[in-house]
């Protein structure tokens, strides 16, 4: 019998990254931030407030292993042990199951203080496309939310969605972005079903009709983008705008999503899959500030 | 804080809105509300450095509002909502 190929397009490429220039051993407060989310699995552990090593992976089956794994993963880039964390907090869907955490935060908070840190004090508007809901968040400049909404009944408009089309047209998720402008003539309209499920029997249905992969694509990134739009516009937009998460790695729905919203997205050069992570590391540093630490 | 339970699908937007800055905790609403759509907690988890309690939905409602409410939503003549009657404060509001 001939062997199963099998490739997993939507697979998208783990990092870990530790900061060279901070030496742990002279800081007081190590605290940590682990967000495990539907997809993906951040942490961050910060030495005073300022980030000194983080990791991003794929979510498994299992929260407590996969929140012991992102913290291996962070820790492998250094060479701290891990003994040394004085505070941990969890925050994402799998929070309550991070096994060595300290406390749990949710991740709205968490992202607008995240947020806050990795793209500066000005943002005013988060907006958060992660594996299973977006978040839009209005935050002041400490980054405390002031007004938010999330939807996480429905995966239209959310990474798993993305990832179900990636496999489906056999595009690597990272090339999502850029093959989604790569159509000939005027932009095909988006596509109408918001179901993934049913928008991807109707992308089927266009690829009979001649279709090709990338006017496919950019139809679903439109119809993702005009999705997005429609769950910020009830928060409500306030410059400046930040976007974290997955998603705002696809330029292919950031670029169709940002002149709907008429304003130009924040620049970072962080990973904007930790800004949750980041946050919780942040409210830790906070906890022992206030010498609501740990108990030793 | 403006903090907006609920979920948006293909059959509309089905948000309650409860301003935090507003609520005390009280938990009238959760007196009134005829399906415990509201709980009180003693701190709000989206706003962790905060301690006094305030009012939420209910986890398990959050993500079937549009069937939970509708009891108190009928098509025509639509009374006042228990939860915003109930609310002195003026914190609850409906999006649909």
């Amino acid at each position: 019998m001939a062997e199963e190929k099998k490739e997993e397009f939507w697979r998208w490429t783990e990092s870990n990254w530790n900061n060279p220039d901070i030496d742990w051993k002279n800081s007081k407060f190590i605290t940590v931030g682990i967000d495990v989310g539907s997809v993906s699995s951040q942490s961050v552990i910060m030495t005073d407030g300022k980030i000194f090593a983080y990791s991003n992976m794929r979510t498994g089956s299992d929260s407590p292993d996969s929140a012991r794994n992102a913290l291996k993963y962070a820790l492998e880039a250094t060479d701290m042990p891990e003994d040394r964390m004085d505070y941990c907090i969890g925050t994402g869907y799998g929070r309550v199951n991070v096994p060595f955490a300290d406390r749990s935060i949710t991740e709205i908070a968490c992202h607008a203080r995240g947020a806050n840190f990795i793209y500066g004090s000005k943002v005013r508007t988060v907006l958060d496309v992660g594996g299973q809901d977006i978040k839009a968040i209005q935050c002041d400049e400490k980054g405390k939310v002031t007004n938010f909404l999330m939807n996480d009944k429905c995966a239209a408009g959310t990474g798993r969605g993305m990832e179900v089309f990636s496999d489906l047209l056999g595009v690597p998720i990272n090339e999502v972005g850029d093959r989604s402008f790569e159509f000939k003539g005027e932009e095909p309209a988006a596509v109408s079903s918001t179901c993934v499920v049913y928008a991807k029997s109707e992308a089927t249905g266009l690829l009979r009709k001649g279709w090709t992969k990338e006017e496919v694509l950019a139809a679903y990134c439109k119809a993702m983008a005009e999705r997005i739009y429609s769950l910020v516009e009830r928060v409500g937009v306030q410059p400046e705008f930040a976007v974290t998460g997955g998603m705002a790695k696809n330029r292919g729905v950031m670029e169709r999503v940002m002149p709907m919203i008429g304003l130009e997205r924040m620049k970072t050069e962080w990973d904007t899959q930790i800004a949750g992570a980041a946050g919780a590391a942040l409210f830790g540093y906070a906890l022992c500030q206030k010498g609501k630490g740990r108990k030793k | 804080m403006l903090a907006n339970y609920g979920y948006k699908d293909a059959s509309g937007d089905f948000f309650i809105t409860i301003d935090t800055d507003k609520c005390d905790g009280c938990g009238d609403c959760v007196e009134a509300c005829p399906v415990d759509v509201f709980e009180v907690v003693d701190e709000d988890p989206n706003d962790p450095l905060r301690d006094e309690p305030v009012a939420m939905i209910a986890g398990d409602k959050k993500k079937k509002l549009k069937y939970e409410c509708n009891p108190c939503k009928p098509p025509s003549n639509r009374p006042p909502l228990p939860c915003t009657e109930a609310c002195e404060a003026d914190a609850i509001s409906h999006s649909w």
